[in-house]
């Protein structure tokens, strides 16, 4: 049987984007609007993304009054588990209908702990989001301001992750999607996009060519492009990673979050997250050491911290593994390495090698089969507890932030290629279909 | 002349144009010129210091001028300047 699906929106506009001054919608009350992270000032909660004063980037600005009025952690409590349990912390309403995102467990990790030096390690399981990685919470309040605004479509500059996740999001929002990826991503990740049907554009180039392409594209047409112009609302749903810890430990702060940093705001918003947490109340005050993890191929905020500057300068060509975190040139790079001097963290640079074993480690010491980007995040704690950032008996958290099937090759990046002997992991050879034969190998 | 891109958040600082013919040898005498025929660009495109606006990234056709000479970097009249805000998320 042939089932034939319809493009979701085959006529799709080209027409200008209302990128500046665009048009706005009804946003949650607790919602103040925009506002400018370099200078301050203020703007509507649209299509606007950069600060028409000083180009700086903008972000949501809550009234956590309003917030505080509306609901506390007792009345979270009764809600189903996902991103929209702390709707009055975003920016936009949920929509009538989208994937169910968020909601991942935090596991003790005692064994893996060991391993990497840690007495309290916690992971934060974010392989298990719709399409395996956290940028499906980004994605679903990107797509439900994209709903919200009218827009026509969405579209993605991506290192893979977010590729899927867009992808999925549009199609459960009934829009087309279209995917900008450096030609040479991983095919997996591609032909996870393409199953959710978005129009996949592999560039010639890597992918800050591909962001700034993106940049180009998010201007002159009428899509929304998640990390572009929807980026003020696409960075926020990076929080609701920090409220489900802090809900989950019993409304309280571990002393060190760890988290892989591409192009910085995830961890900044995580961040910005606890301080609201502490603003509303609803945890203690406690001060929590916040450490990054790089791909040493590709770790301009791992220099600029072993460095001691200020200024994160770009990689041109990164080389790693880890492509998820391939951004030569992180938006955010800067508030990520201040956030990490600030708080007595680090921002570590962990080679391909070592993400390889950590990966392995994550899934036969706990059953977790991370991506490579998880793997960073698990060299990053083994190196910051060396480094005297992780103390002894510090509570942790590593954000795992995308599921091991994404990179299948990297599990067994580094390893000698001999078949495996008995007693060990790895691959055994090709045997013939015998009894005899299974046991003359289990005997050699 | 070089031709200089203009992001659409910035036009309204540039008389609507998207794209300009600016004269100049290297990036920095095209910014300094677009700046002095639309001089709201300035507090747009560059800091206190005189430097690029740490928001604002700049490329000489498709590459970063921080990959190159940044502000000595030279053009010439067959080069494109984009600007850009500086903005990125994989």
């Amino acid at each position: 049987m042939t089932i034939e699906i319809a493009p979701p929106n085959p006529a799709v506009s080209t027409g200008t984007s209302p990128t500046t001054g665009g048009g706005t919608s009804p946003t949650p009350a607790t919602v103040q609007g925009l506002v400018c992270r370099g200078c301050g000032r203020p703007e509507e909660a649209g299509l606007q993304y950069v600060c028409p004063d000083c180009f700086g980037p903008l972000e949501v600005a809550y009234d956590l009054g309003a917030v505080r009025a509306a609901v506390d952690p007792s009345g979270l409590a009764t809600r189903p588990a996902g991103v929209w349990r702390y709707r009055e912390l975003l920016p936009v309403e949920p929509p009538a209908r989208g994937l169910a995102v968020g909601g991942t467990a935090l596991v003790r990790a005692d064994r893996l702990g060991a391993a990497l030096g840690v007495d309290g390690l916690l992971i934060k399981d974010d392989t298990r989001n719709p399409t395996l990685s956290f940028k499906d919470r980004a994605v679903a309040i990107a797509t439900a301001k994209a709903l919200a605004l009218g827009l026509d479509a969405l579209a993605c500059a991506s290192t893979g992750n977010l590729a899927g996740a867009t992808a999925a999001a549009a199609a459960a929002a009934g829009l087309p999607a279209y995917v900008f990826v450096p030609a040479d991503l991983e095919p997996a990740k591609i032909d996870h996009a393409l199953a959710y049907g978005a129009t996949v554009v592999p560039i010639d180039g890597t992918y800050d060519d591909v962001n700034r392409l993106c940049l180009e594209v998010a201007d002159e047409l009428g899509w929304g492009t998640v990390n572009v112009n929807l980026r003020p609302y696409y960075a926020e749903g990076s929080k609701t990673l920090a409220y489900e810890i802090a809900e989950a430990l019993g409304w309280r702060l571990p002393d060190v979050i760890v988290a892989p940093i591409a192009s910085g705001a995830m961890i900044t918003r995580v961040a910005r997250a606890i301080d609201e947490l502490i603003e509303l109340g609803w945890v203690a005050p406690h001060d929590v050491r916040f450490v990054g993890g790089q791909a040493a191929g590709c770790a301009p905020v791992a220099t600029a911290y072993g460095d001691g500057t200020d200024t994160v300068v770009p990689v041109r060509t990164p080389d790693t593994i880890v492509r998820s975190l391939a951004i030569g040139n992180p938006a955010d790079g800067g508030y990520a390495l201040e956030l990490a001097r600030r708080t007595g963290g680090s921002i570590e640079a962990i080679d391909d090698a070592t993400t390889a074993d950590a990966i392995r480690a994550a899934a036969r010491l706990e059953g977790v089969y991370t991506e490579t980007a998880g793997g960073v995040t698990l060299g990053a704690v083994a190196a910051a507890r060396r480094r005297g950032v992780i103390r002894p008996g510090d509570e942790v958290v590593a954000l795992l932030t995308g599921n091991g099937l994404k990179t299948p090759d990297a599990v067994r990046f580094a390893l000698p290629s001999s078949p495996a002997t008995p007693g060990n992991p790895g691959l055994a050879p090709v045997l013939p279909a015998r009894f005899s034969a299974f046991e003359g190998w289990l005997e050699s | 002349m070089s031709q200089v891109r203009i992001p659409p958040v910035l036009r309204p600082s540039a008389g609507g144009q998207k794209l300009l013919d600016v004269p100049g040898s290297t990036v920095g005498e095209v910014l300094d010129a677009l700046v002095a025929q639309y001089p709201d660009l300035g507090s747009r495109l560059f800091d206190d210091a005189g430097d690029i606006n740490r928001f604002v990234n700049v490329f000489v056709n498709e590459t970063d001028v921080r990959h190159l000479q940044v502000r000595e970097t030279p053009v010439t009249e067959r080069d494109t300047l984009l600007l850009l805000p500086a903005m990125a998320g994989g």
